[in-house]
């Protein structure tokens, strides 16, 4: 093992230090995004999705939906009545047509009267171990979703293994207990294509404790999940032109190894 | 006959002026509160004062000024006082749950198998009497074996013996000789039929009760002849409660009033624990919770809590009911102290003895569902959604949500389309479709190439439609709608729809915005 493999697999150990012990990676579909992401989104961590436009929060939702899949339970989407006022209410036809395979009923939409509610329906739904996924939808930057609060989202949610999407519309970036942050916003469809396609987003990955960010094009497809549509398109062998950039530069460990690793050796 | 039942009849004749008395002290001059009958003023009713003056109810009010100066007179306020009846029924409800009304000044008090528990009869009814004279009301009551035959007695015993302080008791078995010697007044039935009765010569109610019922029914009606029976002890009348009947209920009396949280805390718990005995020994489980906490100065305050499924363990029904509790947006104040907490399980519905599942989905649905309850206690149980689809292809008809405890766990949802198509149908709709301007189209029947909505400009890339949606047949002139799926420039994919069509006159239709595809 050369140097520079070592440091990296020390750096990683040290990050992942005093973190809870792994659960299953729910893999997103798209195979660069699943790379960064170590085999995918954990369940039972604090996922941020800045909403950038319209898009943002389809994108929060179609994580939400991939990580209820992977549940087994209901969808809990706890919002405020503004929320669905501004930005629509659930409609749950169109939902179930993004997932046809999704076996766990309609969502439970629960709608509180601000945020303090929310927080409060929050940590009762992530104390219940046999819920999907929590869709947490939060609107700009309230006081009381600070650091503390971020981060006693990120514990129950530890605590209980629960999938958590906190959705943020209309906020700008502030400090938090978050696993990953996505900023998500939609993306056009192929300039080519005339017929009605799957939904596309340009998202990125802009923070991730265990290190690897990036920015992503991904589509949407109803049957398999994400996937990056470019490489769909391309012969094979041509690589995407999107940038993939590392936490740290100088070190690239690929996360999954890293992680394989330290699981071999707790184990 | 049936099982005895035991009611006792309440009146409260001079409840207009006992109301203003308690409120605002007796005034000086004797207290009468005014009326209109027959657009006149006449005395809807007068304090103990006015009335050894020579006042009578009904009396036209000029008659009594007239007869007495001063007179201090205040306007009927009817509403009031049917609040206040109101708050003494439910101050009632201390003694037995099954209270009704008998407006504008009286009560009804089911007390079947509740009387031995303030020792007897005579001592319950002396106990209510005493208790609504100490706090200033003028009352008068009756327990009988029916409604009719206790409420008689309350309003038109005059026997001086019998009123003296305690009420009147009849025992079982002898409405019919108790009531006999009471005028014809008693039935309280219109003016026509009194004039009838007296006209024949009847004066009491034994010398109607006497008479053949048949002979009776044709002259004056059967439900006469029903409410003749009913007073006579013969026929039963069905009581109207205020409230739901709790299937079940365990209370806690206090001789002391409790106000601190952790005695109230301990007495539901331990109310929780025997009413969870009571369901699991009837086999049933409760859907709907109650509870009543009878405040010493009167004040009764309720709480309701539901449960997706039958739930008898106490701690799931006593952290419901927590949650319930803390939800409230004016905590419980004990005040002077709680004399009285009471659970009640308002709804009951047989269950299978409880059995730990060794199917873990069983499990897990059991445990989603109590999350589901909680959060229905918490922030109300139509703040907690889920959604049925109904047969409609209107899209804001398509779906109603209802409150998730009342839903079908298990249902699924309708798929309208194939399985590998790109969705057609937003996740998000607006609630009310909101109208676009500065519409650009190509052709009248073209998507737009851009809108504005919402101080925006959006440039349209692609569009797809139109897909026309109109009302059902049988709604004569519903709109017609065009739809499109458009993306914009940007990426962003809405759901617009063109009211109507376009017509000669030049005005277009409007466009509207209706729902934010994923």
């Amino acid at each position: 093992m050369n140097k520079s493999a070592k440091i990296a697999e020390l750096r990683h150990a040290l990050a992942r230090y005093g973190l809870p012990p792994d659960r299953p990676a729910v893999p997103l579909g798209e195979p660069r995004a699943d790379a960064v992401l170590g085999g995918g989104l954990r369940r039972g961590a604090l996922h941020e999705v800045f909403a950038q436009g319209w898009g943002g929060g389809g994108f929060a939702l179609l994580l939400a939906l991939r990580l209820t899949a992977a549940g087994g339970g209901p969808l809990f989407w706890v919002r405020s009545d503004y929320a669905a006022l501004e930005y629509g209410a659930a409609a749950p036809e169109g939902i179930a047509a993004l997932m046809p395979s999704l076996d766990a009923g309609p969502p439970v939409v629960v709608r509180v009267a601000g945020g303090a509610d929310a927080l409060a329906a929050a940590a009762d739904i992530l104390a219940c171990p046999h819920v999907g996924c929590l869709l947490l939808e939060m609107e700009g930057n309230p006081r009381l979703l600070d650091l503390t609060a971020s981060r006693r989202l990120a514990l129950a949610a530890e605590e209980s293994g629960v999938g958590l999407i906190l959705l943020r519309e209309g906020a700008h970036q502030d400090p938090s207990a978050a696993h990953t942050r996505w900023l998500a916003r939609a993306a056009p469809s192929r300039a080519d294509d005339d017929d009605w396609g799957n939904p596309r987003f340009a998202v990125e990955l802009v923070r991730h404790r265990l290190g690897g960010l990036g920015n992503f094009l991904m589509e949407w497809d109803p049957q398999t999940g994400f996937v990056d549509p470019l490489r769909l398109r391309l012969p094979v062998g041509r690589l995407a032109p999107s940038v993939v950039s590392f936490g740290a530069p100088g070190c690239a460990p690929h996360p999954s190894d890293a992680l394989m690793r330290m699981r071999g050796r707790r184990a | 006959m049936l099982q005895q039942r035991r009611i006792m009849a309440l009146w409260l004749p001079r409840l207009p002026t006992d109301r203003l008395i308690r409120k605002s002290g007796a005034p000086e001059a004797p207290l009468v509160v005014s009326g209109r009958a027959n657009n006149a003023l006449i005395i809807h009713a007068l304090e103990a004062r006015a009335e050894k003056l020579g006042l009578y109810r009904g009396q036209p009010l000029a008659n009594a000024h007239a007869m007495v100066q001063p007179l201090n007179v205040v306007p009927a306020d009817e509403k009031a006082d049917a609040a206040l009846l109101e708050n003494i029924a439910d101050w009632c409800d201390r003694f037995t749950p099954l209270v009704s009304l008998d407006a504008p000044d009286g009560l009804y008090l089911d007390i079947t198998g509740a009387a031995h528990l303030f020792g007897g009869d005579q001592a319950m009814l002396k106990d209510v009497l005493a208790k609504l004279s100490a706090q200033g009301f003028a009352v008068r009551g009756a327990i009988a074996g029916t409604s009719w035959a206790a409420r008689a007695l309350a309003r038109h015993q005059t026997n001086a013996l019998a009123r003296g302080g305690s009420g009147f008791i009849v025992p079982p078995g002898g409405e019919a000789e108790a009531v006999a010697s009471l005028p014809i007044t008693a039935f309280d039935c219109d003016a026509k039929i009194l004039r009838a009765l007296s006209h024949a010569g009847l004066k009491t109610v034994g010398q109607v009760a006497a008479r053949q019922s048949s002979e009776l029914a044709e002259r004056l009606g059967i439900q006469f002849v029903r409410r003749l029976l009913v007073m006579l002890g013969q026929a039963e009348e069905p009581l109207a409660p205020r409230r739901p009947l709790p299937d079940l209920m365990a209370e806690q009396r206090f001789a002391d009033p409790v106000t601190s949280r952790e005695a109230i805390a301990s007495t539901l718990l331990a109310l929780a624990q025997s009413l969870g005995g009571l369901l699991e020994r009837q086999g049933q489980g409760a859907r709907m919770l109650g509870a009543a906490f009878f405040r010493a100065d009167g004040k009764v305050d309720r709480i309701a809590v539901r449960a997706g499924a039958p739930v008898r363990d106490p701690t799931i029904m006593l952290r419901l009911l927590n949650q319930k509790l803390d939800a409230l947006a004016d905590p419980l104040d004990p005040g002077f102290g709680f004399d009285l907490v009471r659970l009640e399980a308002l709804l009951a519905e047989t269950t299978s003895p409880a059995t730990v599942s060794f199917d873990a989905n069983e499990n897990a649905r059991r445990q989603v569902r109590f999350l589901i309850d909680r959060l229905s206690a918490r922030f109300g149980e139509h703040r907690v959604l889920r959604f049925v689809p109904q047969d409609t292809h209107i899209p804001e008809a398509a779906a109603v949500a209802v409150p998730a405890q009342d839903s079908d766990f298990d249902a699924t949802w309708p798929r309208h389309q194939r399985p590998d198509d790109p969705p057609r149908r937003p996740c998000r709709l607006l609630e009310k479709p909101e109208e676009i301007h500065h519409v650009m189209a190509d052709t009248p029947d073209a998507p737009p190439v851009r809108f504005r909505w919402r101080q925006c400009l959006h440039h349209v890339a692609r569009a797809e439609g139109p897909e026309r949606i109109v009302l059902e047949w049988w709604s004569k002139d519903g709109p017609t709608r065009d739809y499109f799926r458009v993306e914009t420039r940007e990426g962003q994919r809405f759901w617009l729809y063109r009211d109507g069509l376009y017509r000669r006159n030049g005005l277009g239709p409007r466009w509207y915005l209706q729902g934010i595809f994923a």
